[in-house]
């Protein structure tokens, strides 16, 4: 599965975002993190192949996280569902 | 096959909105970005499913995620506007309410169906040893349903949540039986 890496100065915590390529509040959620230069990888889930969808609904799932988009995972073990400023902000001590 | 741009997707919504007595949501580049989307999804699958959900590619596990989905109706109702927040209410529009978070209505059996959606047919299709029959299919049993208060008939997995023709709720929805009875 091919993460895009975005490098940023606040690289404390290990975000991972999962986005669909066609949703508004994926975008919104990535330009939060890129204005808050926050270092973050994301993969647009609907383009990637079928195997790794199943691998990515297993990861969202065992973490807790329903399946919608975009998910936010930080560290591995705090998943935000949706673009939820406040819920970032706490996570990632912004 | 006719192009798809921006102004016939959103015409289309516009005329949606219109007939159901909801609105587009006000911020435009919010919405200039909920067309891209759903013109991306038409032109990837044929149709235009929601652009903040993972559709299939198959168009019967995608049906109740087509734009206007299923579940705008309720959520409407409910939150005020849609999953995605491209349909609102009126307050909404007149800047009377927030955007509201609007939960995930979908039912999560549903969601499932598009991440394995095409995976054992591709494995099918290399190996090429499993019969149709044997393959992981996901279980879409469409039934025929009528609205009892105008007769609204329709054919799909589970009733509408509000009948398109007269608004009446769900549990107006009755399933039509059919029964083939062969005799002599």
């Amino acid at each position: 599965m091919q993460f895009s890496k975005v490098s940023g100065k606040r690289n404390n915590h290990k975000v991972v975002l999962y986005a669909l390529s066609t949703c508004v509040w994926c975008k919104m959620t990535k330009q939060f993190l890129k204005d808050n230069d926050v270092e973050f990888e994301y993969v647009y889930v609907d383009l990637c192949e079928e195997e790794d969808k199943k691998e990515i609904r297993k990861h969202i799932q065992s973490k807790g996280g329903s399946l919608s988009y975009p998910t936010t995972i930080v560290d591995e073990n705090v998943l935000i569902t949706g673009f939820r400023k406040d819920q970032l902000k706490e996570a990632l001590e912004i | 096959m006719t192009t798809i741009n921006i102004d016939m997707v959103r015409k289309r919504a516009e005329a949606d909105a219109k007939t159901y007595g909801y609105y587009l949501v006000p911020d435009p580049d919010l919405l200039q970005a909920f067309l891209e989307g759903l013109k991306v999804n038409e032109e990837r699958y044929g149709y235009p499913s929601c652009p903040c959900r993972l559709a299939s590619g198959n168009l019967a596990i995608d049906r109740d995620i087509i734009c206007p989905c299923d579940y705008r109706d309720p959520d409407i109702a409910e939150f005020g506007a849609c999953y995605c927040r491209l349909y609102v209410n009126k307050d909404i529009y007149e800047g009377k309410q927030e955007l509201p978070t609007v939960p995930e209505r979908r039912p999560l059996e549903k969601q499932s169906r598009s991440y394995a959606a095409t995976v054992v047919s591709k494995e099918a299709k290399e190996k090429n040893e499993i019969k149709e029959n044997e393959m992981e299919k996901p279980e879409i049993k469409p039934k025929l349903w009528y609205c009892k208060q105008c007769g609204y008939v329709t054919f799909r997995d589970d009733p509408p949540y509000v009948c398109p023709i007269c608004k009446a709720k769900r549990e107006l929805f009755a399933e039509i039986k059919i029964r083939i009875d062969l005799i002599g």
